[in-house]
């Protein structure tokens, strides 16, 4: 997998992520994963079990935090207790990178805990930037910003998505979590062609993608996290990773949540589309003979 | 924006036909949000708006089934809506959603009735819980460091993540009937645990007055109550106020019924134990310090 100043020069392969209903399986049959991808704030607390249970992941396992309510996007300032822990926590699993959404949700200390779509303005993404430098500055490892799936679009937008995506990225010299499951979400709701977003990113700071399944509704899509992932999404990943590279590639599942070996052999079939390109997920030959998880490609 | 989406929700479950500010919504989203070929602008915001309401009273009732079981679907819905209009998340996690719960409930017992005293017992077992569950912890004190270095001027400092808590109800048997109900309905049919909903409810509306004093902690990352003796919670209740172990026990015995002939040995037993439960913090500094 390319390392890059992004992802801390680390060569992940394919990670799942670290959800309550997969606690007991992975520790006590301890499969072969490349990596878990944890939801900071889960574990930005002060003690008891899921602070036990993080470091018992960390003794078998790479792990990379995730955030969700960080909020790049919103007008107001970081909170400083919010940084604080996170960079303790960022300590405590040795995370080579640490990734949160380009988007809105807190005003004035109130938290909507949504990933608001943010207006595409050169002042938003001047805002943004400077948040996400403080980000990294102050928890002292890279960041990576994603792209989110959205149901609404502004008036006020100068620029699209991926315009903007770029123009917060080089703004805030970070790197980008590219979540190909959003942005076939946002194209399908907002009309626009997918591959333009992929084929327009700034690909060299691609450091993680993300990949999904959503709920399709009469309408509009919803990012819900709770079906495998459909072949349009994996055409985006596999242009995607032709562009950027073997990245390394998390699969989301967060709702309905099946088995381990479901969601891990679910994530492993990005495999057909790395070995296409010369990669493949070290954990692809480890794990799957013993745990059964081999995905014909 | 946020206003809108904070808003609680109209009838159906849908977004309300007037913006926050006064005024049509559907004007006021159409001013920021543009429309699509499949959707209005207002459909849009209503999107993020019932999206929000959805999540948080999701998480609100995850919190607190002790409470819904007390006061049955319907008025638990009204008091979720309520409480999370007045007190929306001020916290990156959701985790401390019901922690102003008890204060507002006290504020608002109309929502509770007509059990408002058991309704707020409860709220304040079921955040205790959630406190226990992952509050801080901090060095505990050893029953070997406790037995060497026992001095009756000393200022024993309690977790954290322990709650002390005295009731009207004895709420803690309706949480294991919760839990113990919830357990079952893993293994249910949809059509049992509706009538299992219906059998919980009576059971709740007829419980009876009954003083109980209670430890909320955790042992081994589980999460555990415990009844105490009425003195046994006032001398904890004076330890936590920062008392010495002397002052706090005379607090405890103030107008108790118990033997003058038993309390040493009583008082000896609560130590014991509750120092093997890890419930004493290391002091500060020194013996005596606070």
């Amino acid at each position: 997998m390319p390392a890059n100043r992004f992802n801390g020069f680390t060569e992940y392969g394919i990670g799942i992520g670290l959800r309550i209903p997969h606690y007991d399986h992975i520790l006590t049959r301890k499969p072969v994963v490349d990596w878990f991808e944890i939801i900071s704030e889960n574990f930005m607390v002060d003690g008891g079990r899921p602070l036990r249970v993080l470091d018992q992941i960390l003794d078998n396992y790479r792990v990379v935090q995730h955030g969700v309510s960080m909020y790049f996007g919103s007008a107001e300032p970081l909170a400083r207790e919010h940084l604080r822990r996170l960079k303790t926590l960022a300590r405590r699993t040795k995370t080579p990178w640490l990734s949160d959404h380009l988007c809105w949700g807190s005003v004035d200390g109130t938290y909507t805990h949504d990933l608001l779509p943010m207006p595409y303005t050169f002042e938003a993404a001047r805002l943004t930037a400077r948040k996400i430098r403080e980000v990294r500055d102050f928890v002292e490892v890279p960041v990576c910003v994603e792209n989110v799936s959205s149901y609404a679009e502004y008036h006020v937008s100068e620029m699209t998505e991926w315009e903007f995506l770029r123009e917060v990225a080089e703004r805030a010299d970070c790197g980008i979590l590219l979540d190909v499951n959003n942005i076939y979400v946002s194209s399908v709701n907002h009309r626009f062609n997918p591959m333009d977003y992929v084929e327009n990113v700034p690909h060299e700071r691609v450091a993680q993608i993300h990949i999904a399944g959503h709920s399709k509704y009469r309408k509009y899509i919803l990012d819900t996290h709770d079906h495998p992932v459909i072949d349009p999404v994996w055409r985006l990943y596999e242009t995607a990773i032709r562009r950027c590279g073997p990245t390394a590639t998390l699969l989301e599942w967060d709702d309905r949540i099946p088995s381990f070996e479901e969601v891990h052999a679910e994530a492993l079939k990005a495999n057909r589309f790395l070995q296409a390109i010369g990669a493949a997920s070290p954990a692809r030959q480890q794990s799957a003979p013993a745990e059964g998880l081999l995905v014909t490609p | 924006m946020a206003r809108a989406v904070l808003a609680p929700l109209g009838p159906g479950y849908r977004m309300r036909r007037h913006a926050p500010s006064g005024g049509s919504m559907r004007r006021y989203a159409a001013s920021f949000i543009k429309p699509n070929d499949r959707l209005t602008s207002f459909e849009r915001l209503e999107l993020y708006n019932r999206q929000y309401w959805f999540r948080v009273l999701s998480c609100f009732a995850d919190d607190f089934p002790g409470l819904r079981a007390v006061l049955g679907e319907k008025r638990f819905d009204r008091l979720a809506e309520a409480y999370l209009a007045e007190c929306p998340s001020r916290s990156f996690t959701l985790r401390n959603l019901g922690s102003r719960l008890s204060a507002w409930l006290e504020r608002n017992p109309r929502f509770a009735r007509p059990h408002p005293r058991m309704a707020l017992d409860m709220a304040r077992l079921e955040w205790a819980q959630v406190v226990a569950f992952d509050g801080p912890e901090e060095t505990t004190l050893q029953p070997q460091d406790l037995a060497e270095g026992f001095d009756p001027r000393m200022k024993l400092r309690l977790q954290p993540y322990l709650s002390l808590l005295a009731f009207e109800y004895p709420v803690d048997d309706l949480v294991l009937q919760v839990n113990e109900q919830a357990r079952d309905e893993e293994s249910a049919s949809n059509a049992m645990s509706e009538s299992r909903k219906q059998i919980s409810a009576r059971h709740f509306r007829v419980l009876k007055p009954h003083p109980v004093f209670l430890a909320v902690h955790r042992h081994d990352d589980s999460v555990y109550f415990r009844r105490l003796e009425p003195e046994a919670y006032r001398l904890l209740a004076a330890l936590r106020k920062g008392k010495t172990i002397t002052g706090a026990v005379g607090e405890a015995f103030t107008d108790s019924a118990m033997p003058v002939g038993e309390r040493a040995e009583t008082v000896r037993d609560w130590f014991e134990l509750w120092a093997a439960l890890g419930w004493f913090c290391r002091p500060a500094a020194g013996p005596a310090a606070a």
